[in-house]
Formats: structure tokens, C-alpha cells, sequence
């Protein structure tokens, strides 16, 4: 196999999948079958293109065909987006074990659809990584939106049509409003939208007006979330919750972010950025955004509705280490795309396991929880160390890293903002723990509606409070995301030696 | 032998076809006729394109007249798309006419629908392909006059469809009589016709009242042809009460005519060096192009019938190309015959699928919509996809006619254009999400027991979806034309 091959497969396999997904639609245990071989195929043609960029020969690379003059459909393997891709397609693994006992146990409708949908937006979310070129990012950028947009208003009901509604008109407005403005504005003025080291722009654009090319580009990249544009991703919260997980915890949020890095990389330059200070707003816009999500994350009652909250602020980690414009905060930003997503992930997981067990979504009526559901706890607690940041979870690395980069930058007001932002991130994720496992219950615990009307009867102190999980298809996925946020803090070498050479 | 006669065999094919349909007694035959005409127009059109690409401009003297005195049809690259474009229309719409129209016509009006059809087409294709200003002036006049009749054929189903004829007929009549004493003017100050001889005789008088006021004439006449905005109110009516497989027809072609027309005589016979050619395109068509990009594309977003709906976005779009020509430069003119073609392309496949829940349930108005996604499910994902193409989705055409319009007014640097061009296309994202929504996230009222369209106007619909897909993956061959008429119009061609 090529690796031309190798990254075409890369499209298809999801592509296929997702056509052989709607074919099986009547038989759900073979639909779901075809979900998770696509999945693992998927994985396992990603691992081999890792294999095949480590090695000395030229990167691989795959060119579709020219749209238009000058501009190419055409992915391209750089470590940034294998480090992307392999998140993706990884975590599609566990996500779609997880889906399979969510979706069933809480007996969703039109499961088909939200299967064929799940499988295009990864296919978008790997082209987006692979891409060789602003255009071709562009294209899938856009499939991703449309691709969610269902998944987003799954329930149908007025509040997801209203949270579905928001989604489109952020995330499209934003990327035809101001994106699209950028991308034009930089072909015009250099001739290229080719991903190349160093960036495009030098000496191509004012300098003067650089600052609002960058502002067009991050702020027209709405999945980055960086505020006033954040208001899609709460919204989503309506969907599912796998979606909310893999969807707005990893791809499409850190499609978002990867894609700011992109063009901070390869279409500004971070010396160029550095040199001329165009992208020093973007640190206190990004800080901002990282204090004031956690702070109204803290005034959210509803899991997910925090967790999104929560999201937003840990995304703009991510636009800050690209905004710091040095090596140390561009690999700090990168390593935050990783160690977030698995975090992230798991306390999705997590909040969805606690629904699908007691279908309970207020943090306040969770007291007592953990005592029912140990593992599921225990797996939160994990989640939101790495996400705070302490060892030894893998978010540790990447705010470690980000900190060096705001000590090389001279932003020490920066390094105050991340130890506070670490502080708020501890007030807001680690009460829900302490509730689920220290606070009395006021009422009795019940998971199925079988058992609850046998607790209703028993005596007030007599009650049940034996373990009370979710599915096995839910327990696992969110044990093994546990699991993994260990391991990338022991492993976080790799991943830096991986990320090494873009900053360099 | 035959292919020096190509561009007259273009027109006269439909042309003597049109009375033949007349004697054919049954509805089924007449459409058979024209469904052969179209095949044998859309061979000679591609043929045309293809000697273009090749050798440039195709000059045909009728009847051996030499030139300036007798008729000269001219072929050159901005003129072949547009003749590939309504002969290639019009052969993916008639196989869908024929279950449409069967459904929308009374039956002894049939062989009747099919002579007028045929003339609209001749006129269509006589108005593009001629040389001569006044030949162009007739068959405008062939196609108008066919088009009041056929839109008035609607009056099956709605009986507004008459009341929308009448007016178009009014509207239009008074737009090509402005574009004859334009015509006639001209004649006056330089006694002859045809149209590349007045691009040389215009210059040589200079600056000219009588001149300036024929182009005022020309350009308001053939603006109300194209629905200019504030032109435009024939058009809502018009599209709205058709028979669908006219709509169609219309939507992709009748307005794209006018507006090869306006690009002809504006760029050719006048040139951009004609005194008023400037202050027209800086405060006459570009603010009229951008007012009807966000007026038209509003009043859409709060209309009941759908296809009310698409006319009103089809006025905002024409803003859209008269945008591009406004920038009189190469890339432009480029994003305008693009668009033109583009244009044509997503609309005629919007229309085809309201045509299919037009069929189904006799309209189209929102509350028809409701749960169509899954009682008519091929027909709605043809409605998103064309949709999404209007929107300007990333592979589709409609991506491609924003691009280069964007790019065309950063090049003259309109930096608020640019933006207001891509501001505007978040309009449509509303008024196509809006049947989105009810479509697919509202369940079907429960007396509903309508299917599937027939296969006839699905694979129709699908064909023209096909081709909004593909040229926008490939628009190698579009964007080489575009460029090549936009080089022929501004008299840069290599």
C-alpha cells in the first residue's frame, strides 16, 4: 500500500461506512457492526500513515484534483494533523461502543440517520486534518458543519430545533462572514493557500492590517469558540450525548482549534507573528474567553451545559499557545488539542452514563450519586484532574507547556491568568465529584423505572444503595478514556517529539 | 458540409419544428418532436462550443448576405455557453415536462404547451445567437410572446396564473419595446445593425445624446427582461404560477438571455469606453445589484409559497451576476457568465424538486413541506443539495460563482462588496434552513399517503443535481469558457 493510497483510504473508509451504514439501516446489530469496523479501520489505516510520516522519506501526500485554477483538492501528512487525526479516528473507536449502549438504552429514534451522520463528520474531521491547503480545509470545514447539524437536532424537538438553529447560524455566518473573507483575501494577495512552513504572508499583506486578516481568520473559524462566537456550542449541547463527547468535546471543537493553529503556522508564520506583534491581541481576547467561560461555567447547574462552558474556555488554551506565537506555546497548544480531547471525553461520557443510569441532568439532584455508580465517578474525578491540569493526568503537560511559552513571550499576567483559570476549573468541576460521593441523597437513588417504584415503596433509610451503572457499552468507553488520560501524561514524550518539529 | 451551417441550424431546427408540433394530435407526440429537437439543438451546441474553444469566432452570413447589411450570427465563446446552456436545460427538462405537464395542463392544451415551448426555446437560442441588433429585438420578442402563453398555461392549477401572465406580458412588453427604440436609435445615428459593426461606428461618433439615450433605453429594457431590481415584479408571479416544468425552464434560461443581451450590447456595441458606461455601472447597476442581493433575498425569507420563495431568491441572484459585470473587469465579467451558468444550474434543480411536491400535493407552500424529508425523501435531499449549492456550499457551483465574485472585488478593491456579497449569501442560509427544518424535523401530517415522485421527474432533477456537484468539483471547463467570454467581451481575447 502507498501512502497515497493510505490517505485516500483515509476519506473513503468513513465515506463507504457511512453509505453501508444507511444499507444495514433495518438490522441495527449489523449496522452497528459496520460503525465499529469502519472504525477500527479507520484507526488502524491512521496508525499506518503515522508509520509511514515517521519515517525519512517525503511526508505522504495525495492529490485529489484542481477545483479551480490554481486551487487543488489535496491532503498532505504534517505532524500536527497526524496528531489530530489520530485522536479522531481513535476516540471514534470508544465513541461509537459508548453511542451503541447510550442510543439503545435511552431508546433514541432514527438511529440510522444519526449513525450515517456520525460517520461523514468524521470523514470531514479527517480531512481537515489531512489537508495540504487552506481551500481543501475550507471544503471539509464546511462538510463538518452540515454533517452535525442533524446530529444537533436529533430530538426534534423545539429546543434542539432552536439549539440546531443556533449551531448553523454561528457556525456557517461565522465561516462564510468572515472566513471565507480571509481565505479570499489571501489568495488574492499571494497567489497560494498552501499550508507552508514559515506562512504565506510575509511581505505579501501590510504589515499594518495583518492584525485584521488574523482577526477575520480566528474569529471566522466559529468552531474554535472563541467569544462573542461561542454560543453554538452550549446550543449543541441539545444533541446526544456521544455527540456532545466525541462531536463537541473533540472533532469538530478541536477541528475549530486545529485549524487556528493551522493558519498561525503555516499561513502566518509564528516568526512572522512574533516579529511583528500582529498576533498580540489575540492573547487578551483568548484569555478572556479562557477566564469568562469558566466563570459562567461555574453558574451552570445543568452537567452538560457546565461541561460545554467548560469547553469553550479550555478551546481558548489552545488559540492562546497559537497567539503566544513561540515554539513553547505552540506545542502547548497542540498537546492541549490531545490532553483536552481525552479528558473532555470522558467526562462526557460521564454525564451521559449518569443520564442513561437515573436520567438526571441538574448537578444539584446528583448528591450521593458516586456511592451507585463508583466507576463512572471515578473516571469523572480522572477526567477533571487532566482537565484542570494536575499530575499525573496528560492536561498536565500541555498547561505546563503553555506557561513556558507566556514566560518565553514576557505575558506574565498570562501565567496569573492560567494558575486562576486552573483554580476556577477546580471550583467548577471537582463539587461534582464531591457531591456524588460525600453529600446524602434527600431522596432514593433510582436507575431503572422498574426498580424505582420498588424504592418509592420502601421505608425512608431502608433504601437500595447497591451499584447502579450504566450499560456495560457505556461503563467501558468511559474506563478506557480514564485510563487514557494516565497514560498520555506518561507517554507525553512521544507526542512532543511528534510536535517538535512544527515549531521549530 | 453540414457543420458550416451549424449556427443557423441551431435556430431553424426548432424554429420550423415548432408549427410541425401543431399537427401532432396527441400531446405524447408533439413532446416526442421537441424532445428530438432538443437532442439535435444541444449536439449543434456543443459542436458550436467546441469549434469556438478551437478556432474563435464563428462568423455565418444568412442567405450569403455579406455582412452589414444582411443578418450575421455570430458565435463566439460568450455567446456558446449560453446556447449550450438553454439547449442543455432544455433536454433534462422536457423528459420531466412530460409527467409534469400531463399533471398540469388540461389535455387538449397539450400539443399547444409543446409548439409554445418550442418557440420560447427558438427565441431563446435566435436572441443569443444573432449578430444583428434587431434580429435580436425579434426573437426576444418570439420568446416573450411564447413565454406569456406558457405561463398562462398554468391557469390548471391556479387560476393566478392568469392575472401573472397579463402582468408579465405588460412588464415585458414595455422592457422590449425599450430595448427596439434603443435599437432604433442606434440605426438612426449609425445606419446599420449588426452588432460588431456598431462596436466600430459607436466609437467614431464619440460622446452623443442621441447615443447616451439609446443606451439608457437598451440597458433599462433588457434590465426589466433580466429582473433587475427594481424590475423585477413580473417575475414572483410569474415563476410562482407556471406549470413547474416551465418555472424551470425560465428560472435557468429566459433571464440568463436577457442578460447575455445586457452583457452584448454593453460590452460589445458600447464598449468601456462609451461616456455613460462608467457612471451606469457605478451608480445605476452595482447599487441596484447589492440592494437586490439583501431586498430580494428578505422579502424570501418570509414567503408562505416556496416557490415564491425561489423567484424572490432568483431576483436576489441576478443581483449577484449584474454585480460581476458592474466590476467591467475580466475576472468579473468571469464570475458573471459563471454565475449565469451556475446559476442556472441550481436553480433549475430547486425548481424541478418543487415541481415533484407540486405534482404530489398540488403546492408548495410551507405547510405542504411539513415531514417531507421522509415521505418524499429522494426529492428533499435533491431540494438540500440544491439548497446548499444556493448557499454556496464548498463543492457545489454556487461555491464556485462566490469565489470569483469575491475574489473579482477584492481585485478591484471593494473590500465592503466582498463582504456584503458574502453577508448576503447568510440570507439564503435562513430561507432555505427554513424548509429544512419543516421538512425534516416535523412529522408528516397523518392524512398524508402521497410517495415518492415518479422516476421522470427524479432522474431529471438528479441529473442537474449530478452537474451542480460535479462542476463544482471540476469547474475546469466552466471557469476556462467564463474566462474566455469575459476576455471576447471586453474586446481582450487573445
Amino acid at each position: 500500500m502507498t501512502a497515497a493510497t493510505a490517505l485516500a483510504l483515509s476519506l473513503l473508509i468513513p465515506f463507504a461506512g457511512s453509505i453501508l451504514i444507511a444499507v444495514t439501516g433495518k438490522n441495527p446489530n449489523l449496522r452497528e457492526s459496520v460503525t465499529l469496523a469502519t472504525a477500527v479501520l479507520l484507526f488502524a489505516d491512521v496508525l499506518w500513515l503515522l508509520n509511514a510520516a515517521s519515517s525519512p522519506e517525503p511526508a505522504p501526500a495525495l492529490m485529489i484534483g484542481e477545483v479551480m485554477p490554481g486551487l487543488t483538492l489535496a491532503l498532505e501528512i504534517e505532524p500536527l494533523g497526524m496528531m489530530f487525526g489520530l485522536i479522531a479516528s481513535g476516540l471514534w473507536i470508544v465513541n461509537s461502543i459508548y453511542s451503541i449502549g447510550y442510543m439503545r438504552a435511552n431508546f433514541e429514534h432514527k438511529q440510522t440517520r444519526f449513525y450515517i451522520c456520525f460517520a461523514i463528520a468524521i470523514c470531514s474531521a479527517v480531512g481537515v486534518a489531512f489537508a495540504a491547503n487552506m481551500f481543501t480545509l475550507f471544503i471539509f470545514y464546511e462538510v463538518l458543519t452540515i454533517s452535525t447539524y442533524p446530529l444537533v437536532a436529533h430530538k426534534e424537538t423545539p429546543e434542539a430545533r432552536q439549539g440546531g438553529r443556533t449551531y448553523m447560524g454561528v457556525l456557517i455566518g461565522t465561516s462564510i462572514g468572515l472566513q471565507m473573507v480571509a481565505i479570499i483575501w489571501t489568495w488574492v494577495a499571494t497567489g497560494t493557500l498552501d499550508f507552508t512552513k514559515g506562512g504565506i504572508i510575509s511581505g505579501k499583506v501590510a504589515e499594518s492590517i495583518v492584525p485584521v486578516l488574523l482577526a477575520l481568520y480566528v474569529f471566522g473559524i466559529g468552531k474554535a469558540a472563541l467569544m462573542p462566537f461561542h454560543r453554538w456550542l452550549p446550543a449543541a449541547m441539545v444533541a446526544p450525548t456521544p455527540v456532545s463527547a466525541l462531536l463537541h468535546a473533540v472533532a469538530v471543537v478541536k477541528a475549530g482549534v486545529f485549524t487556528v493553529m493551522k493558519v498561525v503556522i503555516y499561513i502566518f508564520g509564528i516568526d512572522y507573528l512574533s516579529a511583528t506583534g500582529a498576533s498580540n491581541w489575540l492573547i487578551w481576547v483568548a484569555a478572556f474567553t479562557l477566564l469568562a467561560a469558566s466563570i459562567i461555567a461555574m453558574t451552570k447547574d445543568n452537567l452538560k451545559a457546565r461541561l460545554a462552558y467548560s469547553t469553550v474556555s479550555q478551546l481558548s488554551y489552545v488559540t492562546l499557545g497559537g497567539a503566544l506565537a513561540n515554539s513553547m506555546g505552540v506545542i502547548g497548544g497542540s498537546m492541549q488539542i490531545a490532553m483536552h480531547a481525552m479528558g473532555k471525553i470522558t467526562l462526557f461520557f460521564c454525564a451521559g452514563a449518569i443520564y442513561t443510569a437515573t436520567h438526571k441532568t441538574e448537578i444539584s439532584d446528583m448528591d450521593g450519586l458516586g456511592r451507585l455508580m463508583p466507576f463512572t465517578y471515578g473516571a469523572f474525578l480522572i477526567g477533571a484532574l487532566s482537565v484542570i491540569g494536575l499530575p499525573p493526568m496528560g492536561g498536565a503537560w500541555s498547561k505546563f507547556y503553555l506557561i513556558l511559552g507566556a514566560a518565553d513571550a514576557g505575558q506574565f499576567i498570562i501565567i496569573g491568568v492560567l494558575m486562576l483559570s486552573s483554580l476556577l476549573n477546580v471550583a467548577y468541576l471537582l463539587p461534582i465529584v464531591g457531591r456524588g460521593f460525600f453529600m446524602n441523597s434527600a431522596v432514593g437513588i433510582t436507575a431503572h423505572e422498574q426498580s424505582q417504584s420498588a424504592v418509592a415503596d420502601a421505608p425512608p433509610g431502608n433504601i437500595n444503595y447497591g451499584i447502579n451503572e450504566a450499560p456495560m457499552f457505556c461503563l467501558v468507553p468511559l474506563c478506557l478514556t480514564a485510563a487514557g488520560c494516565i497514560v498520555l501524561f506518561i507517554y507525553a514524550d512521544a507526542l512532543y517529539q511528534l510536535l517538535e518539529s512544527i515549531a521549530g | 458540409m453540414i457543420a458550416t451551417h451549424l449556427p443557423i441550424l441551431q435556430v431553424v431546427v426548432p424554429l420550423i419544428a415548432a408549427p410541425l408540433s401543431v399537427f401532432c394530435r396527441r400531446g405524447t407526440v408533439a413532446w416526442a418532436l421537441s424532445f428530438i429537437v432538443s437532442i439535435v439543438a444541444l449536439v449543434i451546441s456543443i459542436a458550436l462550443l467546441v469549434q469556438v474553444l478551437d478556432q474563435g469566432v464563428l462568423s455565418y452570413e444568412l442567405g450569403n448576405w455579406a455582412a452589414p447589411w444582411g443578418i450575421e450570427y455570430r458565435v463566439d465563446a460568450a455567446n456558446a455557453i449560453v446556447l449550450l446552456l438553454i439547449s442543455g436545460i432544455s433536454t433534462v427538462v422536457l423528459p420531466y415536462a412530460r409527467t409534469s405537464i400531463a399533471h398540469e395542463v388540461e389535455a387538449n392544451n397539450q400539443t399547444l404547451f409543446y409548439t409554445c415551448y418550442l418557440l420560447c426555446f427558438t427565441g431563446l437560442l435566435g436572441m443569443v445567437i444573432t449578430g444583428d441588433a434587431f434580429n435580436a429585438f425579434v426573437f426576444l420578442e418570439v420568446s416573450s410572446l411564447s413565454t406569456y402563453v406558457l405561463v398562462a398555461m398554468g391557469a390548471k392549477r391556479d387560476r393566478r396564473a392568469l392575472t401573472a401572465a397579463y402582468t408579465y406580458l405588460v412588464m415585458g412588453t414595455l422592457g422590449a419595446t425599450f430595448f427596439v427604440i434603443g435599437v432604433g436609435l442606434l440605426y438612426m445615428m449609425t445606419g446599420t445593425l449588426n452588432i460588431a459593426d456598431l462596436a466600430q461606428k459607436i466609437p467614431e461618433i464619440g460622446a452623443n445624446r442621441t447615443l447616451v439615450v439609446a443606451f439608457a433605453f437598451i440597458v433599462t429594457g433588457l434590465g426589466l427582461k433580466l429582473a433587475l431590481f427594481p424590475m423585477h415584479l413580473w417575475l414572483p408571479n410569474a415563476y410562482a404560477f407556471a406549470p413547474s416544468a416551465v418555472t424551470v425552464f425560465l428560472a435557468a434560461t429566459a433571464t440568463k438571455a436577457a442578460l447575455y443581451l445586457l452583457l452584448r450590447f454593453m460590452f460589445t456595441v458600447f464598449g468601456t469606453g462609451f461616456p455613460t458606461f462608467g457612471p451606469a455601472l457605478t451608480y445605476m447597476l452595482l447599487p441596484l445589484a447589492v440592494i437586490a442581493m439583501f431586498a430580494a433575498s428578505t422579502v424570501a425569507i418570509f414567503q408562505v409559497d416556496i416557490k415564491r420563495m425561489l423567484a424572490y431568491s432568483s431576483v436576489a441572484q441576478v443581483g449577484y451576476m449584474v454585480l460581476g459585470l458592474s466590476f467591467a473587469t475580466v475576472t468579473g465579467l468571469t464570475s458573471t457568465v459563471l454565475h449565469l451558468f451556475n446559476h442556472a444550474l441550481m436553480k433549475g434543480a430547486l425548481f424541478m424538486a418543487l415541481g415533484a411536491v407540486v405534482m404530489r400535493f398540488g403546492d408548495a407552500t410551507m405547510d405542504t413541506m411539513r415531514g417531507l424529508g421522509r415521505t418524499m425523501p429522494w426529492t428533499m435531499a435533491a431540494f438540500v443539495t440544491g439548497g446548499l449549492s444556493l448557499i454556496g456550499m464548498p463543492l457545489t457551483v454556487g461555491f464556485i460563482s462566490k469565489w470569483y465574485l469575491v475574489v473579482a472585488a477584492l481585485e478591484s478593491d471593494l473590500w465592503l462588496i466582498a463582504v456584503l456579497v458574502l453577508a448576503s449569501s447568510l440570507l439564503a442560509v435562513i430561507y432555505i434552513w427554513r424548509v429544512v427544518e419543516v421538512a425534516y424535523l416535523e412529522d408528516p401530517p397523518v392524512e398524508v399517503t402521497a410517495g415518492e415522485a415518479p422516476l421522470t421527474l427524479l432522474i431529471p432533477t438528479w441529473v442537474l443535481i449530478g452537474a451542480n456537484i460535479y462542476f463544482g468539483i471540476d469547474a475546469s471547463l466552466t471557469t476556462r469558457v467564463a474566462e474566455e467570454a469575459a476576455r471576447v467581451l471586453l474586446g481582450t481575447a487573445s
